[in-house]
């Protein structure tokens, strides 16, 4: 008998997911974008709505955009009312989401911390810890030394450029593994009469008197009841074909792991200002995520640069990782938004419902988002949680400004 | 990392530049003058196309001058720079 | 087991070394897999899932099992033991799987460089070594980079003999010579050559826009604990190539067969390469498993260098002509149309089970058992395309090859010999050298008539077309590896496909094959060859899969490089700062300063001292170093008119000679910045800004300037450094100004509130602002940075000036309810939210942020304002960022809040604590009661104006 491997334990997926589906020619509900929100979306829509003759297309494979590219943190801890609603939300739904969906998610509610690192820091982080407590939202303030005892290889030397001056923690926040989170509400949407098409790419929006009638696609053109963007990095070239703006600007971020280590990291660690957010996953590798590049773009890379500084600054905080080694790095085309918050709503094209401008952060808002669009495109009104994330906010300056010195959007 | 021709000092590594966004967004002439929704498109509103597309970067690392890129954010090719001031040029 | 001779090792030296608790010995030329090898170890890790036990199966970076921890000299995780070379001292041990991370300091250093060349070649085997001499010579600027620490590549394991087809200045006429003295001689040519630069031991991990091309050089690691300390250990190297020459060569791959992960089973080109670089036999009695010529070579050579082979099993009807005649010559048995059926041992390889390839996919049956300790396996060679990919390139899948090869770049790039499916080592010299020429070429612009004749093979290596062959047919999948490392079968990809996946990403996604350490560099193809046999598709139909950056691991302290501890962001200190340091102060970040915080003295905490310094400015005199505030010159006919552009209030209408306090917004109307405004002439102001802003104040200067006002006359530039400023604080700060000034005329009449002179101070000249943000009588004195200290000595040898620090100043400002950008802003906060409507303009028709303010939400009455609060027990801190709500009990969570607290102190002249807050409708509050929920506790607030010491302002203006 030999001693227990270190991925002897990971649960396996189960023996059936999906069935890829032929486009038909009409569908209740079309669903642009199979990532995690798409599928989200279709799955709520199906089981909260009854409404199941819905598409969901995606132009490549399934879930192979930004939901699988991101360091999969998930955490409710930001500081305006609006954002803790809806990611507070979604935090209670991940909460319960495993057994829902009857599949191993690898959900694992290990902490956060978001690092300060000046006494400006110090002082926005304190403030959002007292708005997320009065939100309902765990979070707590701690020194250098519990923040030492929470994660034991950050550096907390007082010595350093950006010497780690406490942090907030929120222990509900964790992390959870994209691909089992993407499988598992397909697999459920699907089991509900949802359909998925992939290689399927929308081309254009269909549009008479005002109203969306279907959409052109790669395909063939499929006629639609209501369509629901959640295109990420690619709404704007989708609504455009609508007549649509957005206030929304594409850019490249990147992530990278390491190849698998024991365990030496229990939680997430997060840093604003050095831009550093890194977990170690279940099969023991570092996922680490660095910051946008500045241009736009739409190419799913980014510059080396942004890597090598996003290692110089994790090196500082976790001296333990100088010869842990990249083993690859990938970059998502992020959709970000004015105020670094998500548009979701209604549209001026009737029947057309808009969910994009997550930036960073779209990943931990899954569930949330899923069920109050589901909400939105099966009421044609948005869910009280994401009604203040209209798109007129920015005619009537209402922003829901995260990225102030005071939050972190990833 | 970008080689981004400065057209003032030649080309230079992506990292001596600060990137400025959509090109050809003016000002308004008499801000008072629009509505709210005007307004907001200037404040809030840029194009974000898949192709080329005319944006602004300043050479802050160099010669500190602004000047204006057509790339392809398809692609990161740069076809076009040209100075502020200059319309587009046609890049086919 | 080693040889008595042959291999590219110093026999004449013995190395020790340590690998899991036991000791062993090999020679300089070594790597720790060769050396494992000649000492008979077959097992070197165990697998991550399943727990078997693993062996050494390539001679490369390519390595899919073989990972090993180094314990010592510094622990390092995860490194295949084929692409460490030995040391003496070297400790290394078995993993399951994971690595370890050392728990001390790296103490090595790593760096980066730029490099900037014509031609960048990738490889130093056959091609690359041709393309290389093909470019170099000529003037052009050539980088030849190569992973290993000899370049050479597949010359280097072979013992393959070439000859120059005309004279040549290296070798000279005709010679017949080993590829690897070839090798050895071109490289020393290359060497010599000023323009050239050989890259040993630099793997080339990254291909990005515009031709940047990254590269990781190990420059100390193979020395051991005898690395020098000064010399880093790793470099980075940034090259910026016209033309790259893709020379990465080929990585043979495996077939799926039962076992075939046991240790013993090896890569057959691998095999061959232990046998003549290292003088190795990696066993004794081998059965050679194949469907293509090239690992009859590896055959011969083994046989030739006295291992037994049991036999040769190819799955083809028949091998090409040579390598038939060869097993004939050397009496081995040749199994046509026979497939391996299993590999077999407990705990490595003792014997092979063959029986024939049946049609129709039909299991095969093991038919014979071979007794043997070492099986060879070929199932072809994939061209590293890995860079080329990276690249932007685009691949296809060549039927007749069976293997995906490059097909077209948008960038300044070529792939050469067996990177693009070249495999007769004739054949890649030409290549490499037309590639070489091609790329000179292009680089220079210009035809270059001169042109490289390279040599070629005298004997090859027989490369008759093989047959693309991928699995062994049976009826149990369990133990058919397809990606070793992860642990991933043909069982699991067949798995895959019965939950209904048809994407190869999503099916390595589901089984993780191709995620381990080696990237799926043996196992990316087979994988997806074995989905196609699943989905019934054709591999080609299935396409390649992205390749991603980094080719090979890299170590997070090589990216990170010089870029660490004060080199990571260097903070900036004034003038004054060795007086700061040497007189106590404790020290804050402001941006990228370091700020005397407070300056505590014997006995003092912090609270203490700030309550001194804040008397000492209210009661007596005090100073503080204010260098650190932005300062730009503004000078231009149009100066004054850009001012107005930019500040909410009116620049233009300020008298040379006078002073004005502005705000500056984004266009959204919300702060950006504030600070002073000098006139120093009438084309001339000196702008301050706030310490964290000054580049950004600027960098918004030049941008509205060039971009959108480019007919001003304006030029701005930072002058922040070139200034020391001393802001000299209290009652009695004019009597001590009067005594290190004598000719300055000082009086309220003379030197007013808000106006600047120019005066000699303590023998310096200086520009004297009398401007205060502390709300007292106050002065700030500027001389150049050379004199910065002998002005602050100067005031500190008074003898009665006490000097203090950023907190000292929040606190004096705060009582004044002056606002802090940044602390008491946040990006939502206009002018008007700060009760300065007073410092809007209405009479300039625009300036930037004006038109937001009409806008319904920042028209709104319930708008967040700044307001002050007094704590009902006059002793309790408001800790900052509390909230505040309207009622004395708290309800149910979300809590309608009303604001936080952005600032809070224990006040020296109000002798009691007070906050600063913003409040919904703030303004109107004055008197209310609130409550912030502190620590399980409603604690009562009055609400006041946020001017709370000296309304009248008569201090400050006295």
């Amino acid at each position: 008998m030999s001693p227990r491997t270190p991925g002897a334990d990971l649960p396996e997926h189960p023996d059936r997911l999906w069935s890829a589906a032929e486009p038909k020619s009409s569908y209740d509900v079309v669903i642009v974008g199979g990532g995690g929100h798409g599928l989200a979306t279709a799955y709520y829509l199906a089981k909260n709505h009854g409404i199941t003759n819905v598409a969901v297309l995606e132009r490549g494979w399934l879930a192979g955009g930004n939901m699988a590219r991101n360091t999969t943190i998930i955490r409710s801890n930001y500081l305006w009312d609006e954002s803790a609603g809806i990611y507070e939300h979604a935090l209670k739904l991940w909460e319960g989401l495993e057994e829902e969906l009857d599949y191993p998610l690898l959900f694992s509610q290990r902490g956060v911390l978001n690092l300060a690192h000046s006494l400006q820091d110090v002082r926005d982080s304190v403030r959002r810890v007292h708005a997320n407590n009065l939100n309902g939202v765990d979070a707590e303030w701690l020194d250098p030394e519990q923040v030492k005892q929470v994660c034991p290889i950050v550096n907390i030397s007082p010595d350093v450029r950006y010497p780690v001056l406490g942090a907030t923690f929120q222990p509900r926040a964790g992390i959870a593994k994209h691909d089992h989170v993407a499988w598992g509400l397909a697999r459920a949407a699907a089991a509900l009469g949802v359909e998925f098409i992939e290689h399927c790419e929308v081309t254009g929006l269909q549009v008479r008197d005002g109203r969306v009638t279907g959409v052109e696609t790669t395909r063939g053109t499929i006629a639609a009841g209501r369509v629901a963007l959640c295109a990420a990095g690619h709404t704007s070239v989708v609504a455009a074909t609508a007549g649509i703006d957005l206030p929304i600007q594409s850019h490249p971020l990147q992530a990278l792991v390491s190849e698998l280590l024991e365990p030496v990291h229990p939680t997430v660690v997060m840093s604003n200002a050095v831009h550093v957010y890194v977990s170690q996953a279940h099969k023991g590798e570092l996922v680490m995520g660095a910051g946008i590049d500045a241009a736009n773009s739409y190419r799913q890379r980014g510059a080396f640069h942004i890597i090598e500084r996003q290692m110089a600054a994790a090196l500082e905080l976790f001296p333990v990782f100088a010869r842990a080694h990249v083993l690859r790095t990938w970059g998502g085309v992020v959709d970000v938004s004015p105020d670094a918050s998500p548009i979701v709503g209604l549209t001026p094209v009737e029947n057309l419902y808009l969910n994009c401008g997550w930036g960073t952060g779209g990943f931990k808002a899954t569930p949330g988002v899923g069920w109050c669009f589901a909400h939105t495109v099966a009421n044609d009104e948005p869910h009280p949680l994401n009604a203040p994330f209209s798109l007129d906010r920015f005619t009537t300056g209402a922003l829901v400004d995260e990225h102030g010195a005071a939050a972190v959007a990833h | 990392m970008l080689l981004i021709p400065c057209p003032w000092c030649g080309p230079r590594e992506e990292a001596e530049f600060h990137y400025g966004g959509q090109a050809h967004v003016a000002y308004p002439d008499d801000p008072s003058a629009l509505s709210d929704e005007e307004w907001a498109r200037y404040l809030f509103f840029r194009d974000n196309p898949k192709g080329r597309f005319a944006e602004r970067w300043s050479h802050s690392a160099g010669c500190r001058r602004w000047f204006n890129a057509v790339r392809d954010t398809a692609t990161n090719e740069i076809h076009a720079v040209y100075r502020v001031g200059e319309a587009r040029p046609v890049t086919s | 087991m080693r040889r008595e001779n042959g291999g590219r090792i110093d026999r004449g030296t013995t190395l020790r070394f340590t690998f899991d608790g036991s000791e062993y010995t090999g020679h300089p030329g070594d790597t720790l897999a060769s050396a494992l090898l000649a000492n008979g170890v077959r097992q070197v890790a165990t697998s991550v899932k399943l727990g078997r036990p693993r062996g050494i199966v390539s001679a490369g970076g390519e390595e899919p099992s073989a990972v090993v921890q180094i314990e010592a000299p510094f622990p390092e995780p995860m490194l295949p033991a084929t692409t460490v070379e030995l040391y003496e001292g070297l400790v290394a041990s078995s993993l399951p799987g994971q690595g370890r991370l050392a728990t001390e300091p790296d103490p090595a250093r790593y760096d980066a460089v730029h490099a900037h060349c014509d031609v960048l070649v990738v490889g130093a085997g056959p091609a690359g070594l041709a393309a290389a001499r093909a470019a170099a010579g000529t003037g052009a600027r050539v980088i030849l980079a190569d992973e290993r620490s000899e370049p050479g590549g597949s010359l280097l394991g072979t013992h393959e003999t070439i000859t120059e087809s005309e004279p040549d200045d290296v070798l000279g006429p005709q010679e017949v010579m080993p590829g690897a003295e070839w090798a050895a001689a071109t490289t020393a040519l290359l060497d010599g050559l000023p323009e050239v630069r050989v890259l040993r031991r630099t793997t080339v991990i990254g291909y990005y826009d515009d031709n940047y091309v990254v590269a990781v050089e190990r420059r100390t690691n193979h020395l051991g604990a005898a690395a020098p300390a000064d010399v880093a250990r790793e470099r980075v190297w940034r090259i910026r190539a016209k033309r790259v020459v893709l020379a990465t060569g080929a990585h043979e791959r495996s077939i799926a067969f039962a076992g075939n992960d046991l240790p013993g089973v090896m890569l057959a080109g691998s095999a061959r390469a232990y046998a003549n670089r290292y003088g190795v036999l990696p066993g004794e009695r081998a059965v050679v498993f194949t469907a293509n010529d090239s690992a009859y070579a590896a055959a011969f050579d083994l046989a030739d260098a006295g291992a037994e082979i049991a036999a040769i099993v190819d799955v083809r009807p028949a091998p090409g002509a040579a390598c038939a005649a060869g097993a004939r010559e050397r009496g081995i048995e040749v199994l046509t149309g026979h497939v391996v059926t299993a590999a077999q041992g407990d705990g490595q390889l003792s014997s092979v089970l063959a029986g024939r390839l049946r049609p129709e996919a039909e299991a095969a049956v093991g038919e014979r058992e071979l007794a043997a300790d070492l099986l060879l396996v070929s199932g072809g060679w994939n061209p590293v395309v890995h860079l080329f990919s990276q690249a932007g390139g685009t691949l296809r899948y060549d039927e007749a090859l069976g293997t995906i090869v490059p097909v077209a770049c948008r960038q300044a790039v070529e792939a050469a010999g067996a990177a693009k499916g070249v495999f007769t080592l004739t054949g890649c010299l030409a290549d490499g050298a037309e590639a070489g020429h091609r790329a000179l070429e292009a680089a220079l612009g210009t035809a270059v008539s001169e042109r490289y004749t390279p040599p070629r093979a005298t004997t090859e290596t027989p490369t008759a077309p093989g047959t693309a062959f991928w699995l062994v047919p049976a009826t149990d999948y369990g133990a058919h590896f397809v990606d070793p490392q992860r642990d991933v079968t043909v069982a699991d990809v067949l798995r895959a496909t019965g939950a209904g996946l048809r994407s190869v990403e999503h099916i390595k996604r589901y089984t993780t094959a191709g995620t381990a350490h080696d990237q799926g560099k043996t196992s990316g193809l087979l994988t997806t060859a074995i989905v196609a046999h699943a989905l019934g598709a054709s591999v080609g139909e299935l396409g390649s899969t992205t390749f991603r950056a980094p080719y090979a691991p890299v170590s997070f302290a090589a990216l990170a490089g010089r870029d660490r501890g004060s080199l990571h962001d260097p903070v900036r200190v004034t003038a004054l700062h060795e007086w700061h340091v040497a007189n106590g102060a404790l020290f804050e970040n402001v941006g990228q300063w370091k700020r005397p915080w407070y300056y505590p003295r014997e006995g003092e905490d912090m609270e203490a001292a700030v309550l001194r310094e804040c008397a000492a400015a209210r009661q007596g005199v005090a100073a503080m170093d204010a260098s650190t505030l932005g300062k730009i010159d503004v000078i231009g006919p149009d100066a004054a008119e850009l001012l107005d552009r930019l500040y909410t209030n009116l620049m233009s209408s300020l008298a040379v000679g006078a002073i004005r306090y502005g705000v500056m917004c984004r266009p959204d109307g919300m702060v950006f910045d504030d600070g002073t405004v000098i006139r120093l002439a009438e084309d001339h102001f000196l702008v301050t800004t706030t310490t964290g802003n000054a580049a950004a104040v600027l960098d918004w200067m030049e941008e509205w300037l060039q971009t959108e006002w480019p007919t001003l006359r304006v030029h701005c530039t930072s002058v922040t450094e070139q200034w020391a400023t001393v802001a000299l604080v209290g009652p009695g700060s004019r009597e001590v100004l009067a005594g290190l000034a004598p000719d300055l005329a000082v009086s309220a009449a003379d030197f007013p509130f808000m106006t600047w002179r120019e005066a000699e101070i303590a023998g310096l000249p200086a520009r004297v602002c009398r401007i205060s943000f502390s709300g007292e009588l106050a002065y700030e004195i500027n001389v150049t940075s050379w004199d910065g200290l002998r002005l602050w000595t100067a005031i500190m040898d008074t003898g009665l000036v006490t000097p203090y620090g950023t907190e000292t100043m929040h606190v004096l400002r705060a009582e004044k309810g002056y606002p802090i950008v940044g602390q008491d802003t946040d990006g939502t906060v206009t002018p008007q939210d700060l009760g300065m409507a007073w410092v809007v303009s209405k009479k300039k028709p625009d300036f930037v942020g004006k038109r937001s303010f009409a806008r319904a939400d920042t028209a709104r009455a319930d708008r967040k304002q700044l307001v002050g609060l007094l704590p009902e027990d006059p002793g309790f801190l408001l800790p900052e960022g509390a909230h505040l709500v309207a009622g004395a009990e708290l309800p149910e969570p979300p809590v309608p809040t009303l604001g936080h607290v952005t600032s809070s102190y224990r006040s020296a002249a109000l002798g009691r604590t007070f906050a600063l807050a913003l409040v919904s409708g703030g303004q109107g509050r004055a008197g209310a009661r609130l409550y912030a929920p502190v620590g399980g506790v409603l604690v009562p607030v009055t609400v006041t104006s946020h001017v709370l010491y000296d309304p009248e302002g008569a201090r400050r203006d006295g």
